[in-house]
């Protein structure tokens, strides 16, 4: 026992943890060229209409993060993100037109007053699990979408709601400065999103990580190991509230003009579904994810196919990810990609010494 | 040293504890009787689980009820589970060092503290073990990685829910070293629950027998093993 603490000193483990190993250089150099691509290739390679889509996409790639840490890290269910997004976009509006504060800072507001309600919301969650929180989750949506048909969002009117009443002389929701023009605005939207990743993987990574992989496999474990876990699942909630809010916020710039049958209450198992497809234990599952929801449908509608047809796409997907693969088409497809690979390769090697063999 | 009084607890119309009193001083003790007793239940009162009717329970003179579970767990009551609950994704070591998270030691102290909790169940035999994720380990590995995260840091209360279940019999023979180790290793009181007699009486100086949530006997393990009313509640007429 005490030869293997001495071999095993603590010293060693910090520094062979702090340097990277040549596998995960690659990955984060690949990720970087990637991303880089995406910031400045895309806005020259892609038409107008694929830019604001992408844009889309961005925004949503942050809902179905909020929705993957919830659903994959924690094990809980919510129905209500398109919900708890309106709030966020609701919030960054009436904001943006009331004051003329940065817009950066408008986000951070629209993320914090979005955590309050999703914390409020997280409350039955202390108590509920699964099929029933689902429900309660849908219903706050359902909820929440009435009282936006009746209030509308904000466009520039006066008073707490901001709304005029008038159809006609609308202005448009500002956008930040720096980022005006559509191309500007995606590469503002990645930007926050990247933002909005780094913050879930600083959370994956350490202390809450590990309490809220404790819960999701075994709360009794996690109580008998003197988690509180009634801390670590709000904590849950308040970030993916706080995220959705803050993608409330950049959607509220892309579009311009927010509507509230833009927020219909079935979105949120759409959204569930995709997140679910996209895979909720990695964070590649959420860009997956957005990719499904907004830039297929926007690819279909390009090509004059009926994006309803996604509905039935999406159902089948879902099957098809609970019964073959439990971490989604991010975990699934490069495996596959893999497999394929090699049979090729074991196809190529078996025909090359064939001739040889022959004569 | 724990003293529970008048210990009731009752689900909807069920009485699964009835007015139950009881004292263990030191070292095992045991906990048996049929199932449906009461034994679980007693547990899940003592770390905060299940909330109990009426009854007290103080545990080295703390009365344990006022504590919130969680905080029960870090000043010192820890358990294992009947269905075993050790975190299949995480190694054998982040599963021990998770009751760490809370306490404000070095990482150094922690990680010391750690490996000679994985080192006194014996789960460093193997030196790759310790960094294993629990999926890729046996039946028996994964209970002693549960009776390791319960005796780690300062345990003052050991609660083991029948951890020999399932077990073959040399694996159960290296659980028993274990167990009998447990209150000279930590100086936490250890109770034990299980069906084997032969692990109750080789663990345990004192058992005490529930049966329909009533205590039926207790004392010194071999004479209650000897009781007649333990033999016909529970043991059976040979």
């Amino acid at each position: 026992m005490g030869a293997d603490l001495s071999l095993r000193n603590p010293a060693d483990r910090r520094t062979s943890r702090r340097r990277p190993g040549r596998p995960q250089l690659i990955r984060i150099a690949t990720i970087t060229v990637l991303l880089l691509f995406v910031l400045f290739g895309f806005p020259q390679l892609l038409s107008l209409y694929y830019i604001d889509t992408m844009t889309q996409v961005a925004v949503y790639s942050m809902v179905t993060l909020a929705l993957g840490v919830l659903v994959g890290r924690v094990g809980l269910v919510s129905l209500g993100q398109v919900a708890v997004l309106a709030i966020g976009a609701w919030v960054a509006a009436r904001l943006l037109f009331a004051t003329t504060q940065p817009y950066p800072v408008v986000l951070l507001e629209a993320g914090l007053i979005t955590m309050v309600a999703g914390v409020l919301i997280g409350l039955p969650a202390l108590r509920l699990r699964g099929l029933y929180l689902a429900l309660i989750t849908l219903m706050f949506a359902g909820a929440i979408t009435v009282v936006l048909a009746t209030l509308n969002f904000p466009n520039g009117g006066h008073g707490f709601t901001g709304y005029n009443g008038s159809l006609v002389h609308i202005p448009p929701i500002r956008r930040p400065a720096i980022a005006g023009g559509d191309p500007a605005y995606f590469r503002y939207a990645v930007i926050v999103a990247i933002l909005m990743f780094a913050l879930v993987l600083a959370h994956t990574k350490t202390k809450p990580g590990r309490a809220w992989a404790a819960i999701r496999q075994s709360e009794p474990a996690a109580l008998a190991a003197g988690i509180n876990t009634t801390l670590y699942k709000l904590w849950a909630f308040a970030l993916a509230s706080f995220i959705t809010g803050v993608a409330g916020g950049v959607l509220a710039g892309a579009v311009h003009y927010l509507y509230s049958i833009g927020f219909p209450t079935q979105d949120s198992i759409t959204l569930l579904a995709v997140t679910l497809m996209g895979g909720v234990y990695s964070m590649w599952g959420a860009v997956v994810a957005a990719l499904l929801y907004q830039f297929l449908p926007a690819l279909l509608n390009n090509w004059g196919v009926s994006a309803d047809w996604l509905t039935i796409l999406f159902g089948l997907g879902v099957l098809q990810v609970l019964t073959t693969a439990p971490a989604g088409l991010a975990d699934q497809v490069p495996k596959d990609l893999a497999r394929l690979g090699r049979l090729l390769s074991r196809l190529l090697s078996r025909r090359s010494p064939a001739p040889g063999k022959t004569t | 040293m724990i003293e529970v009084e008048g210990l009731t607890v009752r689900y909807g119309g069920v009485t699964s504890l009835d007015d139950m009193s009881l004292k263990f001083q030191e070292g095992t003790c045991g906990l048996i009787g049929p199932n449906g007793a009461g034994k679980t239940t007693f547990f899940n009162v003592l770390s905060g689980f299940v909330r109990p009717a009426a009854g007290t329970v103080r545990a080295y003179g703390v009365d344990l009820l006022s504590m919130a579970h969680f905080r029960r767990a870090r000043w010192g009551v820890r358990r294992t589970f009947q269905t075993e609950q050790a975190i299949e994704e995480l190694s054998v070591f982040d599963n021990v060092a998770m009751v760490h998270e809370h306490t404000k030691l070095g990482a150094a102290t922690r990680r010391t503290d750690v490996l000679d909790a994985i080192g006194f169940v014996g789960l460093d035999a193997d030196p790759k073990t310790p960094d294993a994720k629990v999926r890729t380990l046996t039946a028996g590995q994964r209970r002693l990685v549960e009776v390791a995260r319960a005796v780690v840091g300062r345990p003052r209360l050991v609660l083991l829910d029948e951890p020999a279940a399932g077990l073959p019999d040399e694996e159960t023979s290296h659980l028993a070293e274990v167990i009998r180790a447990i209150p000279e290793h930590t100086g936490a009181l250890t109770i034990l629950v299980d069906h084997d007699m032969s692990l109750v009486s080789a663990c345990c100086t004192t058992t005490a027998v529930l049966d329909f949530g009533k205590l039926i006997a207790s004392g010194p393990t071999a004479a209650v093993l000897r009781n007649d009313d333990v033999i016909r509640a529970y043991l059976g007429v040979a």
